[in-house]
């Protein structure tokens, strides 16, 4: 988009853009995100997001932990979806060690991922929805999440920050009527986004705010590496699940929803279907899930054992003290391991030196690529259209500054 | 997986047809390809893996660092690239000396690779030739040291 700075001569002389800043402390950045804004008027000339007030460390804190400890720290990076975080870190660490993890675990691993998604995007929905000035579906689309907050609660025992994904499995066994809980959610749910639709979808408001607003192109989400429902908006029908699949995906039937508009309606007509996807997909999985079976691998040294075993036998006791005071040690080498993460693609980079810590780990954050798609959406445009550019960014600054 | 598994043979051999000196090694683990590339040849390639057609690497997923101190030469530059096209990818991996690394920036070719290249330069200290606005992203703008070197202590005083 092209703007042209208009020099309007004034009474104090001629008038020069002026530079706004939007944030850290600003309720629609969603978090401690800063814009500088450059505005002639109310129109954007440019915008520059910085970033960085939320950076802790993560990747350095990883080098001094073993891996297992490491998985505590991926559910801080996207705290909106950290089992996605835990599934990409996991998938990683066990590419590296090469070792197979039971299909029941998969599917397990599948369907609370699933869940997950839906309740990034209910936030994301909430949220994006206040900032543009509709109340209402805030209320409801945290009505929903809590309720499936409930299920990662009885299944792991915390509602946010679950770690409840282990290398080669799973923490623990789902209690045995967990799935009656998921199913009881799930039927209640499509009614619920039927019902949040009729509030947006064909709203006029919602839509003079959305239709045309944040444009972006196939060919520049590509060039600029945006990835998930983002990039989908724009027509590209790029979904790791389906492109590279992981933890089992090849098994299930849905479809990835695309657009061809690429603006911030389209964005949210992506995950609103993405929405229901996941429904199907989570069905899917209820059904495929045994009520009996291995809930993580099986591998000595780097798997816990049983608890009975730990209990009964010598061997057991002592594998289970080495495995949680001094770790294991995969084999030297570097893996990459993606996953489609509620924001895109989640990578996770790590180096092995063959000792039990490891050696560099990277990860490849969706928010952080995506913002930087910010400048590209916004610029040319009112600054009431920035507030809705970020929102259907869907960026968590947690994400972003690691 | 599969898919990666002949992906990378089609890449592998297409680079070594069309230039073998661009590719000083390669790496196989775990199913994935590394090709190491010589710093001076970056950008060759990385226009070569775009352009070429049956390849496409349009899309750069990733670009991060590893540091192997104290052993030279020390820092390793990982590209990720995706070709969504052709459903494949590969890693291309650039070592650099530690004294004043640099390399030359690929933002011209993949316009993602700025706040990467920021973030490298940033954390690890790596200038990045031709970049249009090399400075820090994470850490305050007066920060001094880069944080994930393996010289940088995790806690206590620098």
């Amino acid at each position: 988009m092209t703007t042209k700075t208009t020099v309007i001569e004034t009474a104090a002389g001629p008038a020069q853009p002026m530079v706004l800043n939007m944030g850290p402390q600003h309720p629609s950045t969603h978090g401690v995100l800063r814009v500088v804004l450059e505005l002639d008027g109310e129109i954007v000339l440019t915008a520059k997001p910085d970033i960085g007030y939320l950076h802790t460390g993560i990747e350095k804190s990883c080098e001094s932990k073993t891996y297992s400890q490491c998985i505590t720290l991926t559910d801080r990076i996207d705290y909106l979806a950290p089992l996605s975080n835990n599934l990409g870190f996991c998938l990683a660490a066990e590419k590296l060690i090469g070792i197979e993890v039971p299909k029941r675990a998969q599917y397990i691993r599948v369907l609370l991922t699933e869940l997950t998604r839906i309740t990034s995007h209910l936030v994301w929905l909430g949220t994006h929805a206040i900032d543009l000035g509709a109340m209402t579906v805030f209320l409801y689309s945290f009505r929903e999440r809590e309720e499936i907050m409930k299920i990662y609660e009885y299944v792991s025992g915390q509602r946010m920050m679950t770690s409840y994904f282990r290398i080669g499995g799973l923490a623990l066994e789902p209690p045995p009527d967990w799935l009656e809980r998921v199913r009881r959610v799930i039927d209640a749910l499509p009614g619920h986004i039927d019902e949040y639709e009729t509030l947006l979808t064909q709203n006029r408001i919602w839509m003079a705010r959305t239709k045309g607003v944040g444009n972006l192109s196939a060919e520049d989400a590509i060039a600029l590496g945006v990835s998930g429902p983002l990039l989908r908006a724009s027509g590209v029908a790029y979904d790791i699940r389906k492109a590279f699949p992981y933890s089992s995906y090849e098994d299930f039937d849905f479809n990835v929803q695309t657009q061809t508009a690429g603006d911030c309606y389209a964005r949210y007509q992506v995950r609103v279907a993405e929405i229901r996807e996941s429904i199907k997909i989570v069905r899917q999985a209820m059904d495929k899930i045994t009520p009996e079976g291995p809930f993580r691998a099986e591998a000595r040294g780097i798997i816990p054992p049983s608890r009975e075993e730990m209990k009964t036998s010598i061997e057991g006791l002592i594998y289970h003290f080495k495995i949680f005071t001094e770790g294991f040690a995969p084999p030297p080498g570097e893996v990459y391991q993606c996953i489609e993460s509620p924001r895109g693609e989640l990578g996770v980079f790590m180096a092995s030196d063959g000792s039990a810590k490891p050696y560099r780990v990277k990860f490849r954050t969706p928010s952080f690529v995506n913002l930087q798609s910010l400048p590209k959406l916004c610029e040319g445009r009112l600054i009431a259209d920035v507030v809705a550019c970020i929102g259907t960014t869907d960026i968590v600054l947690g994400e972003v500054d690691r | 997986m599969e898919s990666q598994e002949i992906g990378k043979h089609a890449a592998l051999q297409k680079l070594r047809d069309w230039d073998n000196q661009a590719v000083a090694e390669v790496i196989e683990f775990r199913g994935e390809t590394t090709v190491v590339i010589p710093p001076q040849h970056l950008v060759r390639v990385a226009e070569y893996l775009v352009s070429e057609p049956s390849l496409r690497f349009t899309f750069l997923s990733d670009l991060t660092t590893v540091d192997r101190f104290p052993m030279e030469l020390r820092f390793e530059l990982n590209y990720h690239l995706l070709s969504i096209e052709r459903g494949l990818r590969l890693r291309l991996l650039v070592r650099l000396q530690g004294a004043e690394p640099a390399v030359a920036s690929v933002t011209g070719i993949w316009p993602t690779a700025n706040w990467h290249e920021r973030e490298n330069f940033d954390l690890f200290g790596i200038r990045f030739h031709g970049h249009p606005d090399l400075r820090r992203i994470l850490m305050p703008d007066e920060w001094e040291g880069h944080p994930l070197r393996k010289d940088y202590p995790v806690e206590g005083f620098r």
